[in-house]
């Protein structure tokens, strides 16, 4: 593998999902999801996937369009409710779902991609997220312990990549995309755009590629947004 | 029904000062900047990565450009974007001056109950408790009472919590209430309403600082 050229057919990175995997992605409501490798997932017919993301994505969108299909065993994620299968799958015991609260949920991904085991907050005292998280007494004040999240693998979207994976990102599709490729043992990313090493500004990079393994062409978003619909 | 939500949006409205950065919830609190004095200058904040939100496209909608909803977007002079990370950080950290949330129950003591009806739709808590935390002003705005007449400004909630002491106001179609640490404090009774409804449909008990 030369790491100064990461960039592979989507067909090669395949191989890197495997059954039982945990499967860390970007996005916000499918904003940020990589389109074309969630469809080489589906195509790839793994399953038993242990799911890490912001949300369930909508049945048609982002990871949703993998999550209808029952494929994956649990998911961490901060809200379902704009993928109502989601929420069923949970109901009847064939998804495991536990909530964390949005930010939290990102932190413990930055942790995990941070070599830091976890953290103390205070978010979720008091309500059912807490679940059975440790509780630490710092100063005579209560804060749940929350552990970091790490992955097998990491799907990440981008705008622009050079070979190297320094990576560019656009608008609110940023997101937790970052913290995906950090915290991810193999990371994937999708780019609309592939550049050679050497032409992106070093000031205009948003995250340097020693967090990416491999990269791949987009084909482009492939879903219609609920407002178009 | 659509009245009494612009209703106590246009109320709400007037709860922004200039300066704020303010971070707006879904539902009732999406329609406040339609009852913002068009000179007024604040940065709404998204979750999702924005400082510097404004209103949606008329034309021309980015789909790498939404707010916190889903829906697209546009953004003021000065604005920025980033990851969410540092968008809860500024939120936790204590820089999101006003934050207003829509709810479903509220308690005397401002604890908020807004992510989770039992046995009902599971949508999940989103960004909601870290707002509740780290907003340094929390405003609830809701319908007065539940579909059924029941309260929802009550002496504890029952309803899973978001956050406990959290809310310093609530604003409803028939009154604004401030929480402060003697308790509930009736300020402003709304057009059309009265104290002797206000009363009966709250459950928790009330200081009324109107005449």
């Amino acid at each position: 593998m030369d790491s100064f050229n990461k960039v592979v057919e989507v067909g090669e990175v395949a191989s890197k999902f495997f059954h039982g995997m945990t499967l860390m992605f970007g996005g916000f409501g499918g904003v940020g999801t990589p389109p074309t490798l969630i469809d080489c997932l589906i195509e790839s017919e793994v399953s038993d996937v242990h799911l890490i993301g912001n949300d369930a994505g909508f049945p048609w969108i982002g990871i949703g369009k993998f999550v209808v299909l029952g494929r994956a065993a649990s998911l961490i994620a901060s809200h379902i409710g704009s993928n109502p299968v989601a929420g069923q799958l949970m109901q009847e015991g064939k998804l495991v779902v536990e909530f964390s609260p949005q930010g939290i949920l990102v932190e413990r991904m930055r942790a995990g991609g941070s070599g830091i085991p976890g953290f103390a907050s205070e978010v979720g005292i008091g309500t059912k997220l807490s679940y059975e998280k440790p509780v630490l007494d710092i100063d005579g004040k209560e804060y749940l312990f929350e552990s970091a999240l790490t992955a097998d693998v990491g799907i990440v979207h981008a705008r622009k990549a050079d070979r190297y994976g320094n990576l560019v990102f656009n608008k609110t599709a940023q997101n937790t995309n970052p913290y995906v490729a950090m915290a991810s043992q193999t990371t994937i990313v999708e780019a609309e755009q592939i550049v050679e090493v050497g032409s992106l500004e070093p000031d205009e990079i948003h995250l340097p590629g020693i967090y990416i393994n491999f990269i791949i062409p987009s084909e482009g978003i492939n879903w219609k947004w609920v407002w178009e619909t | 029904m659509g009245d009494v939500r612009r209703m106590i949006a246009a109320r709400a409205a007037k709860e922004i000062e200039d300066g704020m950065v303010v971070n707006l919830g879904i539902g009732i609190p999406s329609l406040i900047p339609d009852y913002l004095r068009p000179e007024t200058k604040v940065f709404f904040q998204a979750e999702n990565g924005i400082l510097g939100m404004g209103p949606t496209p008329v034309n021309n909608a980015d789909g790498d450009l939404i707010n916190a909803a889903g829906y697209p977007v546009t953004v003021v002079p000065g604005a920025s974007y980033f990851d969410s990370a540092l968008a809860f950080g500024m939120i936790r950290g204590g820089y999101i001056d006003l934050s207003i949330l829509g709810a479903l129950e509220v308690s005397a003591e401002g604890d908020l109950a807004n992510w989770l009806v039992p046995g009902k739709r599971v949508p999940g808590v989103g960004g909601a408790m870290e707002l509740a935390y780290g907003a340094r002003q929390l405003i609830a705005v809701m319908q007065h009472v539940g579909k059924d007449g029941s309260p929802k400004i009550v002496r504890e909630c029952r309803l899973p919590l978001t956050a406990r002491k959290c809310v310093s106001r609530i604003i409803t179609e028939k009154a604004v209430f401030a929480i402060e640490p003697d308790g509930l404090h009736l300020l402003e009774i709304m057009e059309g309403s009265t104290l002797e409804d206000i009363v009966n449909s709250t459950e928790a008990d009330l200081i009324i600082d109107v005449s």
